[in-house]
């Protein structure tokens, strides 16, 4: 059986038009979000691995692509492609890691897109996987860390936090702000959170704690970071005639990735995400839809600064106003633009590489109706982003349901 | 920090050596092989005075490795006089007087140590500037760069 729908974005690569395939979803896994002291990280791989590898069943993957962020920092192995198809018992197929600091989960989703639905395979394993809590304190920080310049931001301090402050202090001062009203941001993560099985924090986090949490990088404090966590989720992509037959139809409707200024300094603009802007003009253009036909969008919160900034750059508010969508009539489950719906990064938790991969599973549920208690209502169509180094990387993605 | 890696920037991290497009007069630090308004290649070399404004300012507590024993510390983007943003450290302030909009002045500080045995890494931090410029130091910013009106009536 052959793939006869023809996808509408062709691309042009030595003046010739390429015919993309449709991309569809098979199946996914994840394990939970935390700090997995009894657990490697290949013991994590395989969990979400072997999950994934169920749920897509008759089908096996030919190519894996493991995003992942800090292993060679962390724990000292690198060659994450060969070691990781060996153990989940995958040995012999391409494999390869991709790294794009907190946006490697989506990159490496990116990378297995293009090889299935340029047909170079029919089947592609996308695996985010990370494993932060062997090492602890300024190690950790300092690794993080080098997700930034490191000549010239992390030679003098500058931490994934203290950068992410830097925006926030300018955006505060800027609109005559507080910490406070960025209190909405948590707040809906931590309800979402609640009630997710896998999520590393499933409390509520009361609006009138936030801004009392212990400073991180002022203005950015414990309540408005996410954590750092282990965790390990894994999708199966596949062109259309591997599909089962009853299987839910959720397609790749688009993929994008740009980049920006890599320092934050050399940002034409600091308090504007360019490079999320325009992966999201370009993702919306592949998948024929505008902002107000998304049904929930799974942007990067790693801090609710950057959450303010994405829902800018996505259109969803004008330049300087994002927080003012702090609050749950907006992206509340049931509000205009869902966000975070499984807890997000601050309350599902932030394993670095593994984190756009979550994203990706979890818009997946949502559009399979599989979300439980975190169902948003007639979800058709999610957006997820993933953001390294504070928006030099942006890669944004659209799924849709087709049945 | 490698002995090797630190002496390629040493005019950077010890005398804010930037550099001017020569096609359209960009001023850019630190140093890169692409003018970023106008993708020209061709630079003069430019030493920059070293006097700016705070444009935005963090108080790191959660330091990373190298920076413990500073912590906390105050990191800041700094809008220098000819035009370019710096990440670099505040030092000789308090929490009650940082604030955006307050100029500074270059100096040369230790960076960081690694180590008993490691390197003791120099470069330029920021501190409040005490004196008032001289006339000639007193450079209009380039419509570019000029800070928005917001700016002046806060701080």
């Amino acid at each position: 059986m052959r793939c006869t729908r023809a996808i509408a974005a062709s691309w042009r690569c030595n003046n010739t038009a390429l015919t993309m395939r449709d991309v569809f979803i098979l199946g996914s896994g994840q394990t939970a979000v935390g700090e997995h002291w009894d657990l490697s990280l290949r013991q994590l791989a395989r969990t979400a691995v072997s999950a994934a590898l169920n749920a897509a069943l008759p089908a096996r993957p030919q190519a894996l692509f493991v995003a992942n962020m800090l292993a060679g920092q962390l724990s000292g192995q690198r060659q994450l492609g060969a070691l990781l198809a060996d153990y989940c018992g995958l040995r012999g197929i391409e494999a390869i890691r991709v790294e794009a600091a907190g946006a490697s989960g989506g990159a490496a989703l990116r990378q297995a897109y293009i090889a299935v639905a340029s047909g170079v395979v029919d089947t592609a394993l996308v695996l985010g996987v990370e494993k932060l809590t062997d090492k602890v304190g300024s190690s950790v920080a300092a690794a993080l860390g080098s997700a930034a310049d490191a000549d010239w931001e992390a030679a003098h301090g500058a931490t994934q936090p203290a950068l992410a402050a830097l925006i926030m202090q300018r955006y505060m001062h800027e609109q005559h702000l507080s910490l406070q009203q960025f209190a909405g941001f948590s707040v809906n993560a931590h309800s979402n959170g609640r009630t997710n099985p896998n999520a590393m924090f499933r409390n509520n986090l009361k609006a009138e704690s936030f801004a009392s949490a212990a400073m991180v990088a002022e203005p950015v404090n414990m309540f408005d970071t996410a954590p750092e966590a282990d965790g390990a989720a894994a999708l199966v992509l596949g062109a259309a005639h591997m599909l089962a037959p009853a299987a839910a139809r959720i397609r790749v409707a688009a993929s994008a990735l740009c980049t920006d200024a890599f320092a934050l300094a050399d940002r034409a603009d600091v308090l504007q995400l360019r490079a999320a802007q325009q992966s999201v003009q370009q993702a919306q253009a592949q998948a024929s839809c505008g902002a107000a036909d998304i049904d929930l969008f799974e942007l990067h919160d790693g801090f609710t600064i950057l959450a303010a900034l994405a829902l800018e750059a996505a259109g969803y508010a004008q330049p300087g106003s994002g927080w003012q969508l702090a609050h749950a009539g907006k992206i509340g489950l049931q509000g205009e633009i869902p966000i975070s719906t499984f807890g997000g990064l601050k309350a599902r938790g932030n394993p670095g590489g593994a984190t756009g991969v979550y994203q990706a599973v979890e818009v997946e549920q949502q559009l399979r109706g599989a979300a439980g208690a975190n169902q948003v209502q007639r979800a058709r169509r999610g957006m997820l982003q993933g953001l390294g180094g504070n928006g030099a990387t942006a890669v944004t993605h659209i799924f849709e349901c087709l049945n | 920090m490698e002995v090797s890696r630190n002496w390629r920037l040493q005019s950077q991290r010890y005398r804010m050596e930037g550099l001017r497009c020569e096609q359209c007069g960009t001023v850019i630090f630190p140093a890169r092989a692409h003018c970023p308004q106008c993708a020209g290649e061709s630079f003069a070399s430019l030493a920059l005075r070293g006097l700016g404004e705070v444009y935005s300012f963090t108080q790191v507590h959660d330091a990373p490795a190298g920076f413990e024993h500073d912590a906390p510390f105050f990191l800041a983007l700094v809008r220098l006089d000819e035009g370019p943003l710096v990440t670099a450290q505040l030092t000789d302030v308090e929490r009650e007087t940082v604030h955006i909009g307050m100029p500074v002045e270059m100096v040369t500080r230790k960076l960081r140590e690694d180590g008993e045995r490691g390197m003791l890494v120099y470069g330029y931090k920021f501190r409040p500037l005490l004196r008032q410029r001289r006339p000639d130091e007193a450079v209009a910013l380039p419509a570019r760069v000029r800070v928005p009106a917001t700016e002046a009536v806060a701080a």
